[in-house]
């Protein structure tokens, strides 16, 4: 074969793509497959109609010479074999972006939710989006204080940082996702901040509170909500997150804005992967989940960070329910793997009363190291949360032995630990939903907690620290 | 401009693609796929198919489209100019595709991976009439400050005699240096780069027994679980147990003359961190940046699993380049897991029967081909020369039990097992010292000793002991709490807590405690067992354990590690004096008693 050839078989189908194609040969959940089309580029956007006349944005998965299988993001229901038809566009699936999405509340591809039709479109961009060069990265090092004192002085989020929450079902996951959305800040630093929300697979009511709770705080033009709900095709969600991040890249890397990515629920983008893939036939790994969970998921987290000579910054901030609050479920497990650090959240705390339930012992920011101390938060502030780390895990211990030999048992010093836990967990940790604690307050607190122990027992921490601070 | 098509697009399936009427395609020859030109490699051929894993992502890829071949296999281009480079899984420079692409990787890219224009400074070190072979050293090159790169005649080639030799002066990569005849008559050119298919071990005269540690600077890793030079270690751990912070800490300050670090499938942000702080670290031994002795190989979780599934093979043939040259290299690979999983995916999609766990069968024949290619080696040059791999695993849900483990298991040597509960109360590194091991004692046991006066496998077979009989004490102790112990047991468990603070745990934040050189270990291990014994004795005559716990010199212990640095490990000796003072002391106390 000639260049020559090649030159013509493109423009062939080129001059192929968007042209009506009817009858399905298969149609099996949310996908539906096609013979004897021109040559199919895998990834490429499809459009179908069924015979109702209504059409339906599908994606091709699989290409060969003799079939096409598409899955369809809006489900399959009411088509037919013989009246199915599909067009080819010849091109991926893009979202059509600009400033004016913010404030607008949009379906998991990027459409109008209500009907209305979308502003003015700047860019059209893949929503696959490409990997950033880890050359061109520059690593995120600015402390976002969200004034909840466990994730500040504990787990420090930081800007560019994706910072998941391990959560349970009931657990209190979506009022500290919007309080920490309400309240979050970089200090001294009056950035240009904005939202996008993701919604997979949750009820209207969880919606309902996270748009009322933008509403209340008068943030809600400033929000972008991709909203695929519980009754929505399930197939749907597994677009959502790749289309809300694709705004979001935008908005951070041509737009110079601070994005905080929120996406709720993790677990269910997953099961409509496992779904997709158990269709297909394909080789299940752990609990049925396919093989490419990995890389899939971290084709999502990814999308965070921060570019060198760009302003702005990708946050994540992704919602997992953790089945049964198992952590080693695949979907946390994985999670942990690709985001750095996790915030986990406590079945028995939460009904000790303790608001936020997070217990900061399997909790962990791992870019907290370079956002904190001198000139950042406060110069104690490594030491002073290593040491209360230590100090909160032998109280663990300390319980334990306590659950054993009985509390009369133990030693004075043990019995100060005891105290020292107390507090910890409902001074230091528990707060009210609306309560803002800057970082001074939540380093003093933690202080006031230690103040609870003997000094000898604090090694974590310099002589001069505890000089400065100690029972102060 | 004249292609060679090896055969056409039948069907994309992701990373994987089968081509159909193909003719004179090769195993794991490389080919470009489509217009984009996109990187793909054959890994399967049968009649006039053939199976090619894609490199980059595929989409837009039809039926029907053309596969160009290479005529090569996949191969790393290896030359001086690798040094302080980052790479991507197929060893295309990241800053060339930046500039490329800008701050997302396009595709379609292709970028020679050494500088092609860059002139180099060669030496000769033969002259015409010489007797070579391959691996002959035929001249050298400054590559950094501390590398001096020696130019070699590639390995596949034959004896013969020097013809020509360039005068000494400044070359590009590309330009002969070195010309001779092979016993045959053909004429060899040698320039300043050869290339390697990444898939082959390099070969070597024979293999060495391995006696030197790998001096790492971590005290739990050097005095508790050494690896030699030339050996092997997997270091698994859930997340958040600090496997990447170990992997840095030895890539850091570990006495390997060249690193090459593999991020396979990790986070975009851990390599930012290394390109950030690797060139600003000085190493202890030489003064200079680490950057000048460091290879980085970037292949995050979101790059294609393809490149992944490569890029472990292409760090490993770098590292064995500078072992040919006589360097001791040390491989970081973070994290071996993912490149499990890469290998799964891909043979999930090839529709291959799978075995545990959805991973392909041939699994651990890949875990040891890659574990193999570590070792101490006589090289073709006749020169002794090293990689010593440390791998890191991440098994789902930290269960040891999952096939990655198991099979790393079984080719390692050497396990540095992380404990989630020790990350947990941020005791760093987790290595927990119970379920590590390491089968290289006997090997460096000789080393050790004679830089130790003989006393390293006494002390450590000692402290192994103490924190043997901790394990059983402490459970007596979750039955029946402290009290019901005796002041000499309870001792035992005071003197291993010390232990685990003073000795174990490491800050890698801390300027002095991040490294930790070997006569400081050597003390302050010694001093630890110095304060068992006698306190031991004290405890016999009757002093309280409380008051021996309150001797300030035993607080001046639990901060050594901070307090003496590593060039003064001599006042670890009076520090010992001071304590044995002291509790000859309190003994005295007592001994006067009636």
């Amino acid at each position: 074969m000639t260049d020559r050839d090649t030159l013509l078989a493109q423009t062939d189908r080129r001059l192929l793509s968007g042209r009506l194609y009817r009858g399905a040969s298969r149609i099996d959940g949310p996908l539906v497959y096609m013979r004897g089309t021109h040559p199919i580029g895998y990834g490429e956007l499809v459009e179908i109609q069924g015979s109702d006349g209504k059409r339906r944005a599908g994606q091709v998965l699989d290409t060969s010479d003799d079939v096409v299988c598409v899955q369809a993001f809006e489900g399959t229901d009411g088509l037919d074999l013989p009246d199915t038809g599909m067009r080819f566009m010849g091109e991926p699936l893009t979202l059509g972006v600009s400033e004016q999405m913010l404030g607008r509340v949009m379906n998991g591809l990027g459409q109008s939710r209500d009907g209305s039709a979308l502003p003015h479109v700047a860019d059209e961009r893949d929503v696959n989006g490409s990997a950033i060069n880890p050359t061109a990265r520059e690593y995120p090092r600015d402390f976002i204080q969200t004034g909840v004192s466990v994730i500040d002085g504990m787990t420090t989020l930081i800007q560019g940082q994706k910072l998941p929450i391990f959560s349970g079902n009931g657990l209190a996951h979506n009022q500290l996702a919007a309080q920490i959305a309400r309240q979050a800040k970089v200090r001294g630093n009056a950035s240009d901040f904005c939202i996008v929300f993701a919604a997979m697979g949750v009820k209207y009511d969880v919606a309902r509170f996270f748009i009322d709770s933008f509403e209340e705080t008068g943030v809600l033009d400033n929000v972008a909500l991709f909203l695929s709900l519980a009754d929505d095709p399930s197939i749907e969600r597994t677009i959502t997150p790749k289309t809300a991040l694709t705004l979001a890249e935008y908005l951070a890397f041509d737009k110079g804005k601070q994005v905080l990515v929120i996406m709720t629920d993790m677990t269910n983008y997953c099961e409509s992967l496992r779904e997709i893939s158990t269709m297909r036939g394909e080789i299940p790994s752990r609990k049925g989940y396919p093989g490419y969970l990995y890389s899939n998921l971290s084709e999502i987290y990814e999308r965070s960070g921060k570019i060198a000579g760009k302003t702005g910054s990708i946050t994540q901030l992704p919602i997992l329910t953790m089945p049964n609050d198992d952590i080693s479920h695949p979907v946390p497990d994985l999670t942990g793997y690709i985001t750095e650090g996790q915030i986990v959240f406590d079945r028995g705390m939460n009904s000790r009363g303790i608001y936020p339930p997070i217990n900061p012992l399997p909790s962990l920011s791992r870019l907290m190291k370079d956002g904190i101390g001198e000139g950042m938060t406060r110069s104690d502030h490594p030491h002073l949360s290593n040491q209360l780390f230590a100090s909160y895990s032998h109280v663990k211990e300390v319980q334990n032995l306590a659950s054993v030999i009985g509390e009369e048992e133990l030693t004075p010093l043990d019995h100060q630990y005891l105290e020292f836990g107390d507090f910890f967990e409902k001074k230091f940790i528990n707060q009210s939903f609306t309560e803002d604690r800057s970082i001074e307050e939540t380093l003093d607190l933690g202080w006031k907690a230690l103040g609870k122990l003997p000094s000898e027992e604090l090694q974590r921490l310099t002589d001069e620290e505890i000089e400065e601070h100690y029972g102060k | 401009m004249e292609r060679r098509v090896v055969g056409k697009v039948k069907r994309v399936n992701g990373p994987v693609i089968t081509l159909k009427e193909v003719h004179d395609a090769q195993m794991m020859e490389m080919v470009r796929i489509g217009e984009q030109q996109l990187v793909g490699e054959v890994i399967k051929l049968f009649d006039d198919e053939a199976t090619v894993q894609v490199y980059e992502d595929a989409t837009g890829i039809c039926p029907g489209d053309n596969v160009y071949g290479s005529g090569s296999s996949l191969s790393c281009e290896l030359g001086p100019g690798l040094i302080g480079s980052i790479y991507d899984g197929i060893q295309r420079p990241l800053e060339k595709l930046m500039e490329a692409s800008g701050a997302f990787i396009g595709r379609g890219l292709s970028f020679p991976a050494i500088d092609h224009g860059k002139k180099w400074h060669f030496v000769p070190s033969v002259k015409v009439g010489d007797p070579v072979h391959a691996g002959s050293i035929v001249g050298s090159v400054q590559e950094t400050e501390r590398v001096s790169h020696k130019i070699m005649v590639p390995p596949e080639k034959q004896a013969g005699t020097v013809s020509a030799v360039v005068p000494e002066g400044d070359y590009t990569v590309e330009e002969t240096v070195v010309t001779y005849t092979e016993g045959d008559g053909r004429e060899v050119h040698v320039s300043l780069s050869q290339r390697w298919p990444i898939r082959a071990p390099r070969p070597v005269q024979e293999r060495l027994p391995l006696k030197q540690p790998l001096i790492t600077g971590l005290r739990v890793i050097d005095t508790l679980f050494p690896l030699p030079k030339g050996g092997t270690v997997a270091i698994p751990g859930g997340f958040g147990t600090g496997k990447t912070m170990t992997q840095h800490s030895i890539a850091q300050w570990c006495d390997a003359d060249i690193i090459v670090y593999i991020g396979c499938g990790e986070r975009g942000n851990e390599m930012t961190d290394v390109l950030r702080e690797f060139p600003q670290l000085v190493d202890p031994r030489t003064g200079k940046s680490l950057m000048e002795r460091t290879i980085l190989i970037a292949n995050t979780s979101n790059m294609p699993v393809s490149a992944r599934e490569a890029s472990i093979y292409t760090g490993v043939t770098m590292a064995e380049y500078y072992r040919d040259m006589g360097y001791q290299v040390a491989i970081m690979a973070d994290s071996t897991s993912r490149w499990a999983e890469a290998l799964r995916e891909l043979s999930g999609r090839m529709e291959e029967m799978p075995a545990e766990e959805g991973f392909p069968a041939y699994l651990p024949t890949r875990i040891a081909q890659f574990y193999e290619r570590a070792g101490y080696m006589k090289t073709l040059s006749d020169k002794e020369g090293s990689v010593s791999i440390i791998g890191a695993v991440s098994p789902p849900g930290g269960d040891f039990s999952e096939p990655v483990t198991q099979h790393t298991k079984r080719f390692v040597r050497c396990f540095w097992a992380l404990d989630r509960a020790l990350a947990s109360a941020r005791h760093y590194p987790a290595i927990s010292w119970l379920d590590s091991y390491s089968e290289y004692l006997p090997d460096v046991k000789g080393w050790w000793d004679e830089k130790s006066d003989g006393q390293w496998s006494a002390m450590r077979q000692e402290i192994m002991e103490l924190l043997q009989k901790e394990v059983r004490l402490q459970q007596i102790v979750k039955l029946v709490g402290p009290d019901a112990l005796p002041d000499s047991q309870n001792f035992l468990l005071e003197v291993c807590a010390l232990f685990k603070t003073a000795f174990l745990q490491q800050n890698a934040f801390d300027e002095i405690d991040r490294y930790c050189g070997i006569q400081k270990q050597m003390k302050m291990l010694a001093i630890i067992l110095d304060y068992y014994h006698k306190g031991i004795q004290a405890i016999g005559k009757g002093v309280p354990m409380v008051k021996l716990r309150r001797l300030s010199a035993v607080q001046d212990m639990a901060r050594m590690r901070f307090s003496v640095s590593n060039d003064d490990a001599a006042s670890i000796d009076r520090l010992e004096l001071k304590l044995d003072h002291a509790i000859d002391q309190l003994g005295g106390i007592y001994d006067d008693r009636p």
